[in-house]
């Protein structure tokens, strides 16, 4: 069914063919972990590799550190700094492969970027999935005076990407990255349209044949290539492991079960939380205001360079602290920044009790499993930032996560939760980012955990060891690559999601009243890569030229909706609502103004992206539905 | 200096060259065209043979950094920014270079503020001052050197105990002091456990960078 879907879709065809001729020439698997902060390739050599021993390494990606100097670093920082032209000497920005780079990105704009922030574009990946938005006009960086010239969150992402790319090609001149296995990771938060972003910005540095990976199951599957084969005696049938992913940025939450099938064990991701914009940067900046206020009682004031200063040597502070359980306080020096050193520099302490009171109580409070986050209304005129979580209290997210999932493996046979339940019981915890590499935060996570679980009677749930917090996505990424040639277990998923369109119900109008919308669902729960549903009865007349658009949502929690499905009623908690779709059906070979009756068909690519369609009842022409019409939305 | 001068001249004869289009075509014309298209086929020929002479040396460089790796050639002037004589056969000594020497002075600036520190004349300041100032530069260059050099001890016994060094040690790595006589193996007592680097991880340079700016002076707008 697949394949016929494929047909229709002249660019996706060539991709497959492209695909398909190179395909014994693929001597890589290459994942992609295209961080908020960071990111980071990781690949294996397959011609080398066993069926029993996967190895992989991390790739050593040169960059400009700072003007005229290139170094060698496991991560690219992912920022991009837009240099006045008078900034830098001529010369002092050629990397190993150009001598004038499009875009100054990593370590550099992170360094440029962390004294001139007017200039610097950072969080690109967090603005991707912010609805309301054009991520391909060029807005950032946000605060920008006007002449600075800005790029879009997507330009952002393409320049991250084709740094990437040209550090491989630098490397592997034989074996270029376009015929390679890619695999990219996205948060199991992301929307289709943000998806499709990446996707479309793989594309455009000649990736077309990489796939996604959810950033979570990518973190599960380092895990289980860790593990060497040991997995199976470390999980059972009838687990539920919850992938807690406290990145630099963002927070992810997945669910996925562990089942049986003909004797085998198999894993489902059956949930992923939402798009939570907290994490471990936000904590260095709590623990520099908290510092902060203390200078400031005692008289001094701190212009933003000496914040910035703070927050950079609360970092490391904190991770001796963390570390080292017999110091109790760190000095924290932030010097003049003239050329004298001595006097004049601001002096002050973090202690331990500081750490503690800020960052494992205001980040993850001890609280009640049905403790939700606080949420304060929105006021009507949102600004031009990004939506950060208004509740900085991780436990809470968690909470609510697992209140709302708790249906969510109702329908798997191998999982029995407990009548009384009112949360999801997770048997299992997997840790993924570097702000959980701190004992006490992740001790904290599992404690709050754990006694929810105990106050319901249920067993307690146990960390699974071993995994590499600030690599496993990449590493992970990169043995999709190797999974996928069917070498080992993979996670079943499909969407995380059910989508809706919104139909004007027929009622008399109403002065005054917006119409009242049906939410009608034109892909299922769980659509697997590969896979088309059809919609044949609902028929929308479109006409010819004219662009349509539908409000369009998107629900995590129900799952038993069939595609046609209408709802007349819904509670926030069960439908999100995302940007509009638009159709526009061309006037290929039509009258313009002609009314086509259409009917809508979903399918997930092999790609891993949704793809909607509107398709002609007579003729059968296919029409591909836009996802990122956030254009012109604006103002 | 003198290299520079003349690839100026040269730019100047082809400028004339092109711009000044003579009103007469004669003989004259024709033959000033001749020498001064010979004469830069000779520069040119110059600049390569020196070019070539210049890696030579260039090879036998001191401490294996890895060579720039930025490779973009586009002014001739480039390759001759660093000109040695011409090395007359047998090198004796090798000469360290300069740029990894000031590279490092530069991380250690940057990370540490260490020329800051050096520079300034701490007679005037108490203790405190200065101790508030020695963990900016401590912790500034631990974590410049950590990045960029991975140190071992030479010998790993604890120090102060007995060690034997067997006949043929290396004695680059192991310095003998005090009583030296007699023959090996020799035994004594580890004063200093020493260090060596193992790995040297420096950012490489790229072609237009001076690096004897180890610290640009910063004008906020």
């Amino acid at each position: 069914m697949s394949e016929q879907f494929i047909h229709e879709q002249p660019e996706a065809a060539k991709s497959n063919a492209v695909q398909g001729a190179s395909n014994e020439q693929k001597r890589f698997s290459v994942g992609i972990d295209l961080g908020t902060t960071h990111c980071v390739l990781s690949y294996a050599d397959l011609s080398k590799i066993d069926d029993e021993e996967f190895t992989q390494q991390v790739m050593a990606i040169p960059q400009l550190t700072s003007p005229g100097a290139v170094e060698d670093k496991a991560q690219l920082p992912s920022f991009l700094y837009q240099a006045h032209p008078a900034e830098l000497a001529e010369g002092s920005t050629s990397l190993p492969w150009t001598a004038k780079p499009e875009y100054l990105v990593g370590e550099i704009a992170r360094n440029l970027g962390s004294k001139t922030p007017i200039r610097l574009v950072a969080s690109a990946k967090s603005w991707l999935c912010h609805a309301g938005v054009d991520c391909k006009s060029p807005i950032l960086p946000a605060e920008a005076p006007d002449e600075v010239e800005r790029v879009s969150p997507f330009q952002a992402t393409t320049a991250y990407l084709q740094h990437l790319r040209d550090a491989w090609q630098n490397q592997h001149p034989d074996a270029p990255l376009e015929r390679q296995d890619v695999v990219i990771t996205v948060p199991a938060s992301f929307d289709p349209a943000a998806r499709e972003l990446t996707v479309e910005a793989a594309r455009a540095v000649g990736l077309g044949q990489a796939i996604l990976l959810e950033e979570p199951q990518a973190a599960l599957y380092s895990w289980i290539e860790k593990s060497h084969g040991d997995w199976r005696k470390h999980v059972e049938v009838g687990d539920i492991i919850l992938v807690i992913d406290v990145g630099g940025g963002t927070t992810d939450l997945s669910l996925i079960a562990v089942t049986e099938k003909d004797g085998n064990l198999e894993l489902t991701r059956v949930a992923v939380g939402d798009h939570i914009l907290l994490g471990g940067d936000n904590m260095d900046l709590a623990l520099a205001y908290t510092v902060k206020a203390k200078l400031e009682k005692e008289g001094k004031r701190l212009e933003p360079w000496q914040i910035q200063a703070l927050t950079h040597s609360c970092r490391d502070a904190k991770e001796k602290i963390f570390n080292n359980s017999e110091i109790d306080n760190i000095p924290l020096v932030v010097p003049n920044r003239g050329s004298s050193l001595i006097g004049g520099a601001l002096r002050t302490e973090l202690t331990r009790e500081e750490v503690n009171r800020v960052l494992v109580e205001g980040f993850l409070p001890k609280v009640a499993a049905s403790d939700k986050p606080v949420s304060r209304p929105r006021t009507g005129l949102r600004t031009a930032g990004l939506p950060y979580a208004q509740d900085a209290g991780i436990t809470r997210h968690l909470a609510a996560f697992l209140a709302k999932q708790q249906s969510a493996t109702d329908e798997l046979k191998d999982i029995n939760l407990p009548e009384h339940a009112t949360f999801l019981h997770p048997t299992a915890v997997l840790f993924n980012g570097g702000v959980l590499k701190a004992n006490a935060l992740a001790e904290r996570l599992m404690d709050v955990l754990n006694s929810w679980l105990k106050s319901e009677q249920a067993p307690e749930a146990r960390l699974l060891a071993g995994a590499d917090l600030d690599l496993a996505v990449a590493r992970g990424a990169a043995y999709y690559g190797f999974v996928r040639k069917g070498k080992g277990v993979r996670i079943k998923g499909g969407t995380a999601a059910s989508y809706y369109v919104g139909i004007e119900s027929a009622m008399p109008a109403v002065p005054g009243m917006a119409p009242e919308i049906q939410a009608l669902c034109i892909a299922p729960f769980g659509m697997e890569e590969g896979t088309q549903q059809e919609l044949p009865d609902d028929e929308f007349g479109l006409v010819i030229g004219e662009p349509v658009r539908f409000r369009f949502f998107a629900s995590n929690i129900r799952r038993e909706d069939k595609v046609g499905t209408r709802l007349d009623y819904w509670t926030d908690q069960e439908l999100d609502e995302l940007d509009e779709i638009e159709i526009t059906l061309s006037e290929e070979g039509r009258k313009p103004g002609e009314v086509v009756p259409v009917h809508l068909c979903a399918a997930v690519t092999e790609v891993g992206t949704l793809e909607l369609q509107a398709v002609s009842q007579k003729d059968n022409a296919r029409w591909k539905i836009e996802f990122d019409v956030r254009a012109g939305d604006e103002q | 200096m003198n290299t520079i001068y003349t690839i100026d001249l040269m730019n100047t004869v082809y400028t004339i060259d092109l711009t000044l289009k003579p009103t007469t075509f004669d003989l004259w014309h024709v033959c000033l065209a001749g020498t001064a298209a010979l004469l830069l086929l000779i520069l040119i020929a110059l600049l390569i043979g020196r070019a070539m002479c210049k890696k030579k040396p260039a090879i036998q460089q001191a401490v294996q950094i890895p060579e720039p790796v930025v490779k973009v050639v586009e002014k001739i002037v480039e390759v001759e920014k660093i000109v040695h004589a011409p090395a007359p056969e047998p090198v004796v000594l090798k000469e360290a270079t300069p740029d990894a020497a000031l590279q490092l002075l530069g991380l250690l600036q940057k990370e540490a503020r260490f020329i800051d520190f050096i520079k300034e004349d701490i007679t005037a300041y108490s203790d405190a001052d200065i101790g508030v100032a020695a963990r900016v530069v401590h912790e500034g260059c631990n974590k410049a050197i950590n990045e960029h050099f991975s140190l071992a001890p030479v010998r790993s016994e604890q120090e102060g105990s007995k060690i034997t060094l067997p006949d043929g040690f290396d004695a680059s790595a192991v310095r003998l002091t005090g009583n030296i006589v007699g023959a090996a193996p020799f035994t004594g007592t580890l004063v200093h456990k020493g260090w060596q680097v193992t790995n040297i991880r420096l950012p490489k340079l790229t072609q237009g960078h001076n690096a004897a700016i180890i610290a640009a002076a910063e004008v906020e707008l």
